[in-house]
C-alpha cells in the first residue's frame, strides 16, 4: 500500500474542460453550418473544409515557431473553432485564397501575434473578416442564390473544385445579398422603406434561412436554436446574447417609431443572421468578453449599440464585426471598473460596518 | 406564513445566500448507508501534541510511565492551546518527534503509547449537572477535556465558549452543513446521537449565554434533519433546525452565517463581533461528553471513503490511530487508489505517509483513483471568467492569478488576494485546470515569510539600535566622568600650583 501523488487541494474536477467547450460550440453551431452547406453546395463544402484545414495548419505552423508542444494544443479545439467561425462568415462561393488567407489572419495575426491560447485582445474571427472585408471587397461581397446541394442545377463536386480553386467566377452572383445592404442602398437612392421591403424577402424566409448570405449565417432560426442550446450547456450565459439582442432591438424600435420611413423594424434586424450568430457565438468568445455579468452586460450593450449604428448609419450594411472589434478593445477596462464585491467589503473595498448587513 | 412556520416546525427560516459556491459530485452515497463502528484497538497509538491551532501541548509522561485511559498527558501551554489525554491504557515507548499527518511529514512532538490491551480508564473528570453547572464550569471542563473544533479548523473550543466575556453574543449556529464531497461523519452523527449532540448544543449555548440556536444542515441530508428536529426543538423556543442549500463552500463559518442570518461579517473580523459564535456538530458532541460523563476527547468519528478504498465506513477512531489500521480495517485500499488524503477532496491534504495518525481534527480518510480526482495538466487560461462566477468570496481569480505569476504580490494583494477563504473552488471550475488556488496559497505563504523576515529585520534593527543607544550613553557617560576627573585634577593641580605659588611668595617675604 503506498500513495505517490501529492498533489495540493481541491482533489476534485468539473470536469468540464477548454476542448470540451470548443467541442460544445462547434456541435451547436453545427445546424446552422449544415444547413448553409445543404444551400450553397459542394463550392461551400470545399470552402469550409478549406478554411478549417488551413486554420488547423496555421495554427501547427505557429505552435512549431513558438516551441510549444504541438500535441497538446493543437488537440484543444480552439483553432479549428476559430476556422469555422472564418468560414461561416465568408461568402459561399468564395476563392480558395479567402479562405486560406481568412484562416491565416485569425490564427496567426488574431491569435498567435498576442501570444496564442487565451491571450489575444480582439476576437480572431472578426480580425479575418474585417480584414477581408478591406482587403478583398469584391470577392467578400460576391453572393449566390442558395440552390440546394441535391437540385439539378446545383454545381457538381467537379464543378465546384473548379469554383473554389480555378478563377472561375462566371457563376449568377448578386453584389448586395443582404436585405439590410439592400435597404441602405434604396435608401441612399431617395426611395422609401415600404417601397423597398416590397422587394426584399418575406421575414419568414429570412428567419429560416432561405437567402442568398455568408456560408453560415443565412438561418437565423437555426444560429438561434444552437445558441440557446449552448446556454442549456451552461458553456455560455444568457447575459452577452441578451443585451446584444436586447440593445439592437430597443434602438431600432425607438427609431423605426420615430420615423417608420427610414428606419427598419426591430423584427428586421433581429432576423439577421449575423446578428444571431454574433450574439450567442462571436460575442460570447470567452478570451475577448469581460469575466463579470455587469461587465458582459456593458459589453454586450456596446456591441448592440455600435450595431445599430453602424447598420444605420455607417458606410458597411453589416456592422457585427467592426463593433466587436471596437467593444472587445474596451474589456480591459470593463473587467477594470466591474469587479465583483468582495465578501465582507463594500464595492469600494472597505470592510462593510456591523449592523448594516450587505451594502 | 408565521402560522405555517409554527405548523411545520422551526425548518422554514426565511434563508439568504451567498454569491458563487460550486456543485461538486457528493459521493457521499459510498458510505452514508454505513453505521458508526469501532475499530479493535490498534498495536500501537502515536499521539502528537500539536493537533490544534495554537501552541503545542507539554508532555507530562515520560518514556516507560504506565498511562491510563483519558489520563492527562499533554498540558495546554498558554491561552491558545488545548490538552492531550491518552486515549486508551499502555506504556509510554517514546516521547520524541513523529512524523505530521500533514503533506510535509515533518516531525512533530508525539507521544507513542503500546497499548495494554485492557483499555483501563483513569478517573474520570466530575460530570456536571446541567441544571447547576455555571457558563464558567462548562467552558473550563471544555477546556480540561482538550476539546478543539471538530470540523477540521481544530481552534480550541474553550477559548470560543470564552467570548462571552469580550463580546455581546446572542446566537450560537451549529455548523453542520458538512459541504465536503464524501464525509458523512457529521451525517451518521447526527443520524445515531441526535440526542448527545443536542446536549452538546445545549450545553454550549449556556457556556455563552445565548438562547437563540440555529443548526445548520444541507439539504442532502434528510434523515439528520429528520433525527435532529424534535431534540433541537426541546432546546427551547428560539432554537431550530435550517435546510441550508447543498453548496460548496456553505460550511465556511462566514457563508454560512450569511446564508442562516443574513448578516455578512466584515472583512478582518470575527463573527463573535457581530454576536454570533459558530461550532461544529462533532464538537457539540465532544462537550455532551466531557460535561456529562467527563470524558476528554480520545476519539472521533472519521469517513473513511473513495473509490480506492474497499469497503467504505464511518468509524470511531481513538486519537493517535495509524492510517493503516484505520485503513486496513476497510479492507484497505484497491489498486488504482491513486492518491491519499485527510478530510474532504476540496481541502484536503494528500499523505504519502500512512503511519502517521489520525488526530482531532481528522474529519476523513479518503483514497481516491485517478477517475475521480483532479489531473495536474493545465492548459493556458482562456478567461472564461468561471473562477470569477464561483468565487464565493467576489475575488477575480484569474486577474490575482496573473500578478502572482509575474510575481507582483503587492498587486495581488491590491486585488484582494487576503480576502481569499482557499476553498479551491476556482480550480474546481477551472476548464484550463490551471491550479489558481495553490498559487494564492503560496503567495499568502509568501507575504507571511516576508512579513515575518521584516518583523525580525525591525526587530535586530531596534535591539542593534538599543544596544548603540546603550553603549553610547555608557561612553557618553564615561566621557563625562573622565571630564569631571580631569577638572577636578585640573583644579587640584591649580589648588595645588596656587598653593605652592603662595607658599613660595610667603617663603620669600619670609625670607626677605
Amino acid at each position: 500500500m503506498s500513495v505517490e501523488v501529492l498533489n495540493a487541494a481541491p482533489h476534485a474536477h468539473s470536469r468540464v474542460t477548454v476542448s470540451r467547450a470548443m467541442i460544445s460550440v462547434m456541435v451547436c453551431l453545427a445546424p446552422a453550418t449544415g444547413f448553409g452547406l445543404f444551400q450553397f453546395g459542394w463550392p461551400a463544402v470545399n470552402l469550409f473544409v478549406l478554411t478549417l484545414v488551413s486554420a488547423l495548419g496555421f495554427e501547427i505552423l505557429c505552435l512549431l515557431i513558438a516551441g510549444r508542444q504541438i500535441a497538446k494544443f493543437a488537440t484543444d479545439g480552439s483553432a479549428i473553432l476559430t476556422g469555422w467561425l472564418v468560414a461561416m462568415t465568408l461568402p459561399p462561393w468564395a476563392p480558395w485564397y479567402v479562405a486560406v488567407l481568412g484562416a491565416g489572419i485569425a490564427i496567426v495575426i488574431g491569435k498567435h501575434a498576442f501570444g496564442g491560447l487565451g491571450q489575444n485582445l480582439f476576437n480572431p474571427a472578426m480580425v479575418a473578416r474585417a480584414m477581408l472585408l478591406i482587403a478583398l471587397p469584391v470577392q467578400m461581397t460576391l453572393w449566390v442564390m442558395p440552390d440546394p446541394i441535391v437540385s439539378a442545377n446545383a454545381p457538381g463536386f467537379l464543378d465546384a473544385l473548379a469554383i473554389t480553386f480555378g478563377q472561375q467566377t462566371d457563376f449568377d452572383a448578386i453584389s448586395s445579398a443582404s436585405t439590410l445592404g439592400m435597404v441602405q442602398s434604396g435608401l441612399d437612392a431617395g426611395r422609401t422603406l415600404s417601397e423597398i421591403m416590397s422587394q426584399g424577402y418575406s421575414l419568414h424566409d429570412r428567419f429560416v434561412g432561405f437567402v442568398p448570405g455568408s456560408l453560415g449565417e443565412t438561418s437565423t432560426v437555426l444560429l438561434l436554436a444552437g445558441g440557446l442550446a449552448l446556454v442549456g450547456l451552461r458553456i455560455i450565459s444568457l447575459t452577452i446574447p441578451l443585451t446584444v439582442l436586447g440593445s439592437v432591438a430597443l434602438l431600432s424600435a425607438v427609431a423605426h417609431t420615430l420615423a417608420p420611413q427610414q428606419y427598419v423594424p426591430p423584427e428586421m434586424q433581429l432576423s439577421s443572421g449575423a446578428l444571431m450568430m454574433c450574439a450567442f457565438f462571436i460575442a460570447t468568445d470567452y478570451v475577448t468578453s469581460p469575466m463579470t455579468s455587469l461587465g458582459q452586460a456593458i459589453y454586450g450593450c456596446g456591441i448592440g449599440a455600435l450595431i445599430f449604428v453602424i447598420r444605420t448609419w455607417g458606410a458597411f450594411p453589416e456592422g457585427v464585426a467592426f463593433s466587436v472589434l471596437l467593444m472587445n478593445a474596451c474589456t480591459p477596462l470593463i473587467d477594470t471598473y466591474t469587479r465583483p464585491r468582495i465578501f465582507g467589503r463594500d464595492r469600494a473595498g472597505k470592510p462593510l460596518e456591523i449592523g448594516k448587513g450587505r451594502s | 406564513m408565521a402560522l405555517l412556520s409554527a405548523i411545520s416546525g422551526t425548518s422554514r427560516r426565511k434563508l439568504f445566500s451567498f454569491r458563487g459556491g460550486v456543485h461538486p459530485q457528493p459521493n457521499k452515497f459510498l458510505s452514508r448507508d454505513s453505521e458508526i463502528e469501532d475499530m479493535p484497538l490498534p498495536s500501537l497509538i502515536r499521539v502528537p501534541l500539536q493537533q490544534h491551532i495554537g501552541v503545542e501541548a507539554e508532555p507530562l509522561v515520560r518514556r516507560d510511565d504506565h498511562v491510563l485511559k483519558g489520563q492527562l498527558i499533554g498540558q495546554a501551554r498558554g491561552p491558545v492551546s488545548a490538552n492531550i489525554h491518552a486515549p486508551t491504557s499502555g506504556r509510554v515507548i517514546a516521547v520524541g518527534h513523529f512524523a505530521a499527518p500533514h503533506p510535509s511529514g515533518l516531525p512533530v512532538p508525539t507521544i507513542t503509547i503500546r497499548p495494554d490491551g485492557k483499555d483501563e480508564w483513569g478517573p474520570r473528570l466530575p460530570r456536571l449537572r446541567p441544571g447547576t453547572a455555571t457558563p464558567d464550569d462548562i467552558a473550563e471542563r471544555v477546556r480540561e477535556a482538550g476539546i478543539v473544533g471538530m470540523g477540521g479548523a481544530t481552534f480550541p473550543a474553550a477559548v470560543k465558549l470564552n467570548l462571552r466575556s469580550k463580546y455581546d453574543l446572542h446566537t450560537l449556529v451549529i455548523n453542520a452543513a458538512e459541504c465536503e464531497p464524501y464525509l458523512t461523519c457529521d451525517d451518521r452523527l447526527m443520524r445515531e446521537f441526535a440526542e448527545e449532540v443536542c446536549d452538546g448544543i445545549g450545553f454550549m449555548a449556556r457556556a455563552l449565554g445565548v438562547t437563540k440556536i440555529i443548526v445548520a444542515i444541507e439539504s442532502n441530508k434528510a434523515d439528520a434533519v429528520a433525527a435532529m428536529r424534535s431534540h433541537v426543538g426541546a432546546l427551547g423556543p428560539d432554537a431550530g433546525i435550517t435546510v441550508v442549500p447543498t453548496q460548496y463552500p456553505m460550511g465556511s463559518e462566514k457563508h454560512l452565517v450569511r446564508t442562516v442570518t443574513g448578516q455578512e461579517t466584515p472583512a478582518r473580523m470575527l463573527t463573535a463581533e457581530m454576536g454570533i459564535i459558530v461550532h461544529n456538530a462533532a464538537t457539540a458532541f465532544a462537550v455532551h461528553q466531557a460535561v456529562r460523563y467527563g470524558e476528554p476527547l480520545i476519539s472521533r468519528i472519521v469517513t473513511v471513503s473513495g473509490r480506492g478504498v474497499h469497503r467504505p465506513a464511518n468509524i470511531r477512531v481513538l486519537i493517535g490511530t495509524p492510517l493503516a489500521d484505520v485503513l486496513n480495517h476497510c479492507g484497505g485500499m484497491t489498486g488504482e487508489a491513486n492518491r491519499l488524503l485527510l478530510g474532504g477532496p476540496m481541502m484536503g491534504q494528500p499523505i504519502r505517509n500512512l503511519r502517521v495518525p489520525v488526530i482531532k481534527g481528522t474529519n476523513g480518510v479518503l483514497a481516491l483513483t485517478a477517475a475521480e480526482s483532479r489531473s495536474s495538466e493545465a492548459l493556458p487560461c482562456i478567461r472564461c471568467g468561471a473562477c470569477v462566477r464561483s468565487c464565493p468570496c467576489g475575488l477575480t481569480p484569474l486577474e490575482m492569478n496573473q500578478l502572482i505569476q509575474a510575481d507582483d504580490l503587492t498587486g495581488a494583494v491590491d486585488v484582494g488576494l487576503m480576502d481569499c477563504i482557499s476553498c479551491g473552488s476556482c480550480t474546481f471550475i477551472c476548464p484550463s485546470n490551471i491550479p489558481l488556488v495553490q498559487a494564492f496559497n503560496y503567495a499568502k505563504g509568501k507575504l507571511a515569510q516576508q512579513q515575518s523576515m521584516k518583523h525580525q529585520q525591525e526587530e535586530t534593527k531596534r535591539l542593534a539600535a538599543a544596544r548603540k543607544a546603550r553603549e553610547d550613553a555608557i561612553a557618553e557617560a564615561k566621557r563625562l566622568a573622565m571630564e569631571k576627573h580631569k577638572a577636578m585634577a585640573a583644579a587640584r593641580k591649580q589648588a595645588a600650583a596656587e598653593k605652592a605659588a603662595a607658599e613660595e611668595t610667603s617663603a620669600g617675604e619670609a625670607a626677605e
